[in-house]
């Protein structure tokens, strides 16, 4: 029985490289990026509202009758979930803050940006779990 | 093999760079305070957040006599004008690089700076004179609205 010769070994499929994380850089989509994106826009808005804030709290220089007109419009419940967002865009700016310097300053830092990434967004949550009940309820739940 | 050093490369842009930013020196001194005002910004703003927003009544306790009572305490006018002065420095400086990043044009640039700093520049000043000229019992104001200290 003449065996048909044997045929030439098929290349293993070469994979393209990284198309396992469906990525074409090593940086855009990833964490890194995300980190950068976020970090930037919570840092213009704080920016933004600290402008106001202090404008707002000027009014103290007023009279105590506009100053507490003034901030009366934190207490409703839409100003309330706003500042609960700019707390939430302070914790993260500011723990991702915490992690660019680690990531600059500290030998291992840059293996270790993406951990830290996620360890910043528990973060973040966590301190959010402990406010929004306190500021929700204050918001919310009456008091005046 | 031949050399490469760095001056045989034409410089790319080297127009716009020059006057895109500080000299490496100014923008050293800028990294670094990003990251050692930052640390200190921590502590001030959660510290702020704690005491208006957690303890208490929370934003329902915010008043004027509120107000009255902490910048009656040289303690919280130290506190608060150190965070006014490094949050502006801070952002000021934060938004000067993103505004490096995404303004092409040196016109655009010059306009957008210029407001900028004019909008650091009137924040601080005001904000710095209301710590220190504030006043927290002003004659003929409601008693009812002022701190309790006032009526002794
Ligand atoms: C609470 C603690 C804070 C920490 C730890 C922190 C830390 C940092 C760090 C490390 C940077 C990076 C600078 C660089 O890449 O060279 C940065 C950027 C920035 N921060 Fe903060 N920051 C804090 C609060 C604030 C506040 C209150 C504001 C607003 C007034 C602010 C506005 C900005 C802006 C606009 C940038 C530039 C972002 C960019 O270039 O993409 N930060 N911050």
């Amino acid at each position: 029985m003449a065996s048909a010769p044997a045929a030439p070994p098929s290349p293993a499929p070469v994979p393209a490289p990284r198309s396992s994380r469906g990525r074409s850089t090593l940086y855009r989509g990833t964490e890194g990026m995300w980190s950068w994106v976020l970090h930037r826009i919570t840092g213009v808005g704080l920016f933004l509202f600290l402008l106001v804030h202090v404008l707002d709290t000027a009014m103290v220089r007023v009279s105590p009758e506009v100053y507490n007109d003034v901030i009366g419009t934190y207490k409703t419940p839409i100003m309330g979930v706003m500042e609960a967002g700019l707390v939430a865009a302070v914790i993260f700016h500011a723990f991702n803050g915490i992690r660019i310097i680690l990531v600059d300053f500290l030998a291992k830092g840059p293996r270790y940006q993406r951990v830290m990434f996620w360890v910043v967004i528990g973060l973040t949550v966590v301190l959010m779990a402990g406010f929004l009940p306190r500021h929700l309820g204050n918001v919310f739940g009456g008091g005046h | 093999m031949t050399k490469l050093d760095a001056t045989d490369l034409p410089a790319p842009r080297a127009r716009r760079t020059t006057a895109l930013r500080g000299g490496a020196n100014t923008e050293l001194i800028a990294w670094l305070f990003m990251r050692i005002s930052g640390v200190i910004l921590l502590v001030l703003v959660f510290g702020h957040l704690f005491v208006n927003l957690m303890v208490g009544d929370g934003v329902h306790a915010i008043d004027f006599a509120f107000v009255g009572g902490k910048w009656s305490e040289p303690f919280w006018q130290v506190w608060d004008l150190l965070m006014l002065w490094l949050a502006m420095i801070h952002g000021t400086n934060g938004v000067r690089t993103i505004i490096n990043d995404y303004a092409e044009r040196t016109g655009t640039r010059l306009v957008l700076k210029s407001l900028l700093y004019l909008a650091f520049v009137v924040t601080v000043v005001m904000g710095t004179l209301v710590i220190f000229t504030f006043d927290p019992c002003p004659p003929g104001s409601p008693a009812d609205l002022l701190p309790s200290f006032c009526a002794a």
